[in-house]
């Protein structure tokens, strides 16, 4: 710690950092702009000049610029010097010479970093009395909106994009005062982190385009804290919604898990919850003949009640809440709840669990991934499958080249400096997939191979660095050595990590990253075992326990006639087609709890509209075993409730001693945490319902909120009560606490002076550390202590192609492979067609060409497919684009056959 | 009046080939260097002969170099790098060496490249300098052949290569740092110091960036030792210096004459001024120093006094105002070219040059406004050092703030009569 004075008081700062940091640290307001706390200083816009003095007797001193001046012990400086107060308003008035003024009609308003900090310099007076430059904007994609006219050129955008997400077609051109920050021509930004953007560019050249399409002000948006469900890592989000329409999301900070960034699946994903194909009403078939007609919950619940009942089944979901399935489990009894997922996923869900139950290794926050100095990826394409985990990945190989920096005495928040010297080192980092990856661009070495030739690989490196994991015999020298070079750099790493997941849905390759992990353990090392996980709560569904699909129709066969009950799950996206029509088949009455239309709720013969995400509360499990509550941000129009409310009183038909006790989501978690005690810390992540602040609830509506007596004036005269909220602490209104709320109750960054996203840091602990109070968010799993690895021993054999036959695996995209956000039309706009890929060697086997139809053949099961070339991929393998929309589901990975359908225009 | 930087160049100025170069006892300094002196001893007499950097700083050589990394643990590779961007306006001192005698660049860069045991240098040239291009890669290649550049450099052991790059053509390229990431394919933008290019320069890796005429000196110090050096100047400073005048003199040119001679002595072989002209003021060296007056004719042109006659050295190329040229138009032209020339890094510079530029223009053009003076004034405070990210600006500034000090009744004229008096 150094002592630092301010405008003659004593500070107690952290030495290590610059004095902007620590001046925001410590809650004193200085304006800046190009700094930013993830990416540190640069010194560019000069805009927290302060005045620094030598000494207790220097006078006179000199104008410094707060970010790239360490906060040494014996500093002294002042904020309010008026040298220094002049040159901030000065720097302002530069800035704004070119800026267009535009606030009114500017999406930025209002939450507008730029006018935060000339409020708070005092400068007003226009004195520049020239033209103004101008600029022409771009086009950039579906997502982000181009305005360069209001640039004050502080070239975080730029830093951010290229230097944080590794994007190349985005830079600052031209120079003086006419440099220009965009794409080199109009396109689509190519960065799948583009969206951060908006929340980067402290004015609005880049706003979110798709809140422009329904636009509102931040002061006019009601909402919650929310966790993102578009892929299993568990981001923390901000929606907000106006006249029950979802109108955007915002990063919600938590340091631990997504930082200060989102991915665009997770930012742009969200309008399925505007969608036209929502169900609102409840939906009954009265006889086999009739369509689904809409009704009322009462008629609803009626049918319910004559439903025959002895006899359900209930599938739950691992995109629904823990309480969700936690209800549906409460209705049909344990031995009556399956997990709604193939029989292959859940025994990989539930072996990825036993690993990090009873193993050494531990799962990694994403922020804990960001601090990892050698990591080795396993089958993942990490970009398309866990988007923030590649992300973290690309932040990760900067810190074994830290120790550069640090020889030569170079802070590392002094960014441009450290990355001078760093240049292009990058800490070791090796990605072993079948086919290329986006990351290979960062990594020290690649491995393309079938699944379960990387699972050798994998079995190879934890051999070479404990003997007593199991040998892999008849591996070429190539290979070994390889495994070698591997191991030694985890070995020689403090934090080494290995990455691996269900995306290849290959057993094999989390049995080869455990003994990895567990090998490094032998070692005493720290190792991390981080295994990406499919779903939103894919984790929170394994370790709820229970069977899967298979069992489920084992046991409906057994228990004629049966009713079945679908919680938030579309089967025909988890079994094969044949397969599901066997479940419905077997059952008498299909009841199905969703938010979409889609295949299964076409099978219903009762659909009960339920909330999403946004318009109910919940618990997830991320892939680190973190568990996360999402709020409700709104309350939504017709009869949509939470699927655990309508489970719930369907319990009452069936008289359940609990039903009448589950008044509200707290009845509920602590029921969960009562029968499930692995669950039982899910009840710590948030304040209860009861919870408030001098006797207040938490706001949901901002303290600006407008137009509350009018927003429903064409429906009512008098301004109707606002709706009670009897599952949280925070309230559908403007009314209640201005406090900070504890961390996992933050509806919104805003604070006094700081109306934009930047007054986050009035919410740390410390600028860049935890959110006061701690980081929402319990970890359920943590790593074991045993004696000795207790190794997996069974070494695949290596993969062998066939004649006529092709390994096919699944393949994704980060845009298509998940089932709601491509309902959003920005994300469906990106959306590549679905294709099969085959190496070039394969092309020539199968005398096809490119972009040719063909039929993919396993079983009984067959679909049609474009045909692309993937020159990435080993020969012998197809990768199939999964998850996609129209492409049904297809077990793999699976030897196939492939038939050619049609040729292509212009082949032979 | 030994002349030891210019002797060799020729009054045709056509370079010397190697076998001139070397007839005039070039390429002796290598031999010199790399069989009796170790890489300190080089940089000790370097330190001890006082030679101060020709760019326009004025740092001690040997001190900078006394900063890179030695010895078996530095970082390899190690670079120097000869400053041969050239762009101050008003300075052409460095082409007249680089066209008429480029080997003693080459030799200059093999010697100083030694001792700091650099393992390649860049000649980083003025894009618009063509001539000196053909001449510096024919001299290389001729020390290449000649064994002075390459691997075993006379069997000493030592293995240096020398590149030429060819500038994109910006200001900012002259700027140290911003060489450097000019030079690694980036926009020309300043870094900021700490760390300095001695540590952490080009690629990151240790680096020394001198100018070329600080570097040619270093051969000369060697074969004839640093008292030898420091006896060649007036004053403190040591050496000879390339002095230049420009503007309406009857002679511009350049002379290299003893360090410390004075500004009416330079002006004196640049042959006074025009008929019909009286001289009203001069930047001393090169557009970003203050202006001198007529008082100050006496002020020896080193590194110290110009600096306590309140400007700078700079390069010691004399832009030269008479009275029938605009001391508004002179400045409005210096700022707009500073404007131009600004990298777009940091808002003082990027804003509040244009800024000025446009004042200056509109005073020039009959539309100044009461206040403009003020606004100018306070710009040259605003835009000081510190303030900014890097030297460009408060050099800007430099002939400015001098311009309002000495020329202030010219300025508030144009405002009062709303024209320029001298149009």
């Amino acid at each position: 710690m150094a002592k630092i004075f301010v405008d003659g008081k004593a500070y107690e700062v952290d030495e290590s950092k610059n004095l902007l940091d620590a001046c925001l640290s410590l809650g004193l307001d200085l304006p800046y702009f190009c700094w930013h706390p993830a990416m540190g200083s640069v010194g560019a816009c000069r805009q927290c000049a302060v005045k620094q003095y030598k000494d207790e007797d220097d006078q006179h001193g000199m104008i410094v610029m707060a970010c790239m001046t360490p906060a040494a012990d014996g500093t002294r400086i002042s904020i309010w010097d008026a040298e220094a107060v002049d040159f901030r308003a000065t720097v302002i008035e530069w800035l704004m010479m070119n800026h267009p003024h535009d606030c009114p009609v500017c999406d930025e308003g209002g939450e507008c970093h730029l006018q935060d900090m000339t409020v708070m310099t005092g400068h007003n007076y226009r004195r520049y009395r020239f033209n103004k430059r101008t600029h022409r904007n771009q086009y950039l994609g579906p997502f982000i909106n181009h305005e360069m006219n209001r640039c004050i050129e502080c070239y975080r955008c730029v830093r951010y994009y290229r230097e944080l997400a590794g994007g190349r077609d985005f830079d600052v051109y031209a120079a003086h005062d006419l440099v220009y920050f965009g794409r080199h021509e109009d396109g689509v930004l190519e960065s799948a982190f583009s969206g951060n953007l908006v929340e980067i560019c402290p004015t609005g050249v880049f706003t979110d385009k798709t809140l422009k399409q329904h636009y509102t002000r931040k002061w006019d948006l009601e909402t919650a804290p929310s966790i993102c469900i578009h892929c299993g890592l568990g981001c923390n989000t901000i929606p907000g919604e106006r006249y029950g329409m979802l109108r955007r999301i915002r990063n919600r900070y938590n340091r631990q898990v997504n930082g200060y960034f989102l991915c665009d699946r997770g930012r742009y994903g969200y309008e399925f919850v505007n969608s036209e194909y929502r169900i609102r009403y409840p939906f009954l078939k009265t006889d086999a003949t009739t369509e689904l007609q809409a009704t009322t919950r009462a008629k609803a619940l009626e049918h319910w009640a004559d439903v025959e009942k002895t006899n359900i089944i209930g599938l739950g979901s691992p995109r629904a809440s823990l309480e969700a399935n936690f209800a549906l489990r409460t209705l049909v009894g344990e031995d009556r709840f399956f997990a709604g997922i193939s029989a292959k996923d859940a025994r990989l869900v539930s072996t990825a669990l036993e690993i990090l139950k009873t193993g050494p290794a531990r799962s990694p926050s994403l922020h804990d991934v960001e601090l990892a100095d050698a990591v080795f990826v396993l089958g993942e394409d990490l970009t398309n499958s866990s988007p923030m985990l590649g992300f973290a990945l690309r932040q990760s190989v900067r810190r074994k080249p830290m120790e550069i920096a640090q020889k030569l005495k170079i802070w590392d928040w002094d960014d441009a400096a450290v990355r001078e010297a760093i240049q292009q080192e990058k800490g070791p980092l090796f990605i072993a997939t079948p086919a290329d990856t986006k990351l290979d661009e960062i990594a020290t070495g690649t491995y393309r191979g079938a699944p379960q030739d990387l699972a050798r690989l994998g079995f190879a490196v934890a051999h070479a660095l404990d003997a007593n994991a199991p040998p892999v015999l008849d591996l070429s020298n190539q290979v070994r050595s390889l495994a070698e070079e591997i191991a030694k750099s985890l070995r020689d790493a403090e934090y080494p990590l290995v990455i691996t997941g269900l995306s290849c849905r290959s057993e094999e390759l989390l049995q080869a990253a455990a003994n990895i992990a567990w090998a490094l353990c032998e070692l005493d090392k720290t190792a991390q075992l981080c295994f990406t996980s499919p779903e939103c709560n894919s984790i929170g569904l394994g370790l709820i326990g229970t069977g899967n699909l298979q069992d489920a129709l084992i046991a409906l066969k057994e228990s004629e006639p049966a009713t079945l009950v679908i919680l938030e799950n579309d089967l025909y996206r988890r079994e094969t087609g044949g397969f599901v029509d066997k479940l419905f088949n077997a059952a008498k009455h299909v009841v199905v709890l969703d938010y979409l239309e889609n295949g299964t709720t076409q099978k219903a013969d009762m659909v009960l509209p339920v909330a999403t995400f946004a318009e109910g509360d919940g618990t997830l499990i991320n892939n680190e075993g973190r568990a996360q509550r999402y709020f409700q941000v709104f309350v939504p129009a017709g009869e949509i409730r939470e699927s655990w409310r309508w489970l719930r009183d369907m319990m009452f038909a069936e008289e359940h001693a609990e039903a009448k006790d589950w008044q509200n989501l707290d009845h509920v978690i602590s029921a969960l945490a009562e029968q499930l005690p692995v669950l039982s810390q899910v009840k710590e992540i948030a304040p209860s319902a009861e919870f408030r602040i001098i006797g207040q609830k938490i706001p949901r509506q901002p303290h600006r909120y407008s137009g509350r007596t009018a927003m429903q004036a064409n429906i009512y005269v008098s301004e109707p009560k606002p709706p009670e909220d009897p599952d949280s602490a925070l309230s559908f209104s403007m009314e209640g606490t201005s406090e900070i709320p504890p961390a996992a109750l933050i509806p919104r960054f805003w604070q006094p002076g700081w109306n934009s996203v930047q007054s986050l840091n009035k919410f740390q602990s410390e600028v860049a550390g935890p959110l006061i109070g701690g980081d929402p968010g319990i970890r359920l799993i943590e790593p074991q202590k045993i004696a000795k690895a207790n190794y997996f021993q069974e070494v695949p054999s290596r993969f062998q192609s066939k004649e006529n036959k092709w390994e096919a695996f699944p393949l994704y995209h980060i845009f298509g492979s998940e089932e709601l956000s491509v309902l959003s039309p920005g994300i469906a706009e990106l959306t590549p067609t679905a294709y099969l890929a085959i190496s070039s060697a394969s092309f020539e086997a199968l005398h096809l060409n490119e972009n040719d139809k063909v039929a993919v053949i396993f079983d009984d099961q067959e679909i049609h497919l474009t045909l692309k070339s993937l020159p990435s991929l080993p020969e012998g393998v197809v990768g199939i684009f999964t998850g996609f929309p129209g492409i049904p589901y297809f077990d793999l990975p699976n030897w196939v056959t492939i038939r050619a359908i049609s040729k292509s225009e212009g082949s032979e | 009046m030994e002349k030891p930087l210019t002797k060799n160049i020729k009054s045709d100025r056509q370079p010397l080939s190697l076998e001139e170069y070397e007839s005039t006892g070039g390429y002796q300094a290598i031999v010199k260097a790399l069989k009796e002196l170790s890489p300190s001893e080089i940089t000790d007499l370097v330190k001890k002969s006082n030679l101060k950097g020709r760019g326009g700083a004025g740092f001690p050589t040997g001190l900078k170099w006394s900063f890179v990394p030695m010895g078996e643990d530095a970082p390899r590779p190690k670079y120097i790098i000869a400053n041969a961007d050239e762009m101050e306006p008003g300075t052409f001192k460095d082409r007249l060496l680089l066209e008429g005698d480029p080997h003693l660049l080459v030799e200059a860069m093999i010697v100083s490249g030694y001792a700091i045991r650099a393992d390649l240098g860049y000649i980083f040239l003025r894009w618009a300098y063509k001539d000196a291009e053909k001449c510096l890669r024919k001299a290389i290649q001729e020390a290449y052949q000649a064994g002075y550049l390459g691997k075993n450099i006379l069997g000493s052991g030592y293995s240096f290569d020398l590149k030429l790059h060819t500038s994109a053509g910006r200001y900012m390229c002259g700027e140290e740092t911003g060489l450097l990431n000019s030079l690694e394919g980036k926009r020309a933008n300043p870094r900021s110091k700490p760390p300095y290019p001695q540590t952490s320069g080009l690629w990151g890796k240790p680096t020394i960036v001198n100018n070329v005429e600080t570097l040619c000196n270093i051969p000369l110090i060697v074969n004839n030792g640093p008292e030898w050096f420091k006896g060649l100047s007036l004053t403190d400073d040591g050496g000879t210096k390339i002095y230049g005048a420009s503007g309406k003199v009857k002679r511009p040119g350049l002379w290299e004459l003893p360090m410390g001679t004075t500004l009416g002595e330079i002006l004196e072989h640049a042959g006074g001024m025009q008929e019909g002209l009286k001289f009203r003021g001069a930047l001393p060296g090169g557009a970003s120093t203050d202006f001198l007056v007529q008082d100050h004719l006496d002020v020896k042109m080193d590194f110290t006094h110009v600096q306590e006659s309140g400007s700078r050295l700079g390069t010691g190329t004399i832009i030269v105002l008479d009275d029938k040229t605009c001391p508004v138009a002179m400045v409005q032209n210096l700022e707009h070219f500073f404007a131009q020339e600004s990298c777009g890094w940091c808002t003082p510079c990027r804003e509040g040059l244009p800024w000025t530029a446009k004042l200056l223009e509109a005073i020039e053009n009959g539309q100044g406004q009461p206040g403009d003076l003020e606004l100018l004034a306070a710009h040259t405070n605003l835009l000081g050092p510190g303030h900014t990210f890097c030297a460009l600006a408060p050099g800007a500034m430099e002939p400015l703030q001098s311009a309002l000090k000495y020329f202030g009744d010219d300025f508030q004229r144009h405002i009062d009569e709303k024209r320029c008096p001298w149009r």
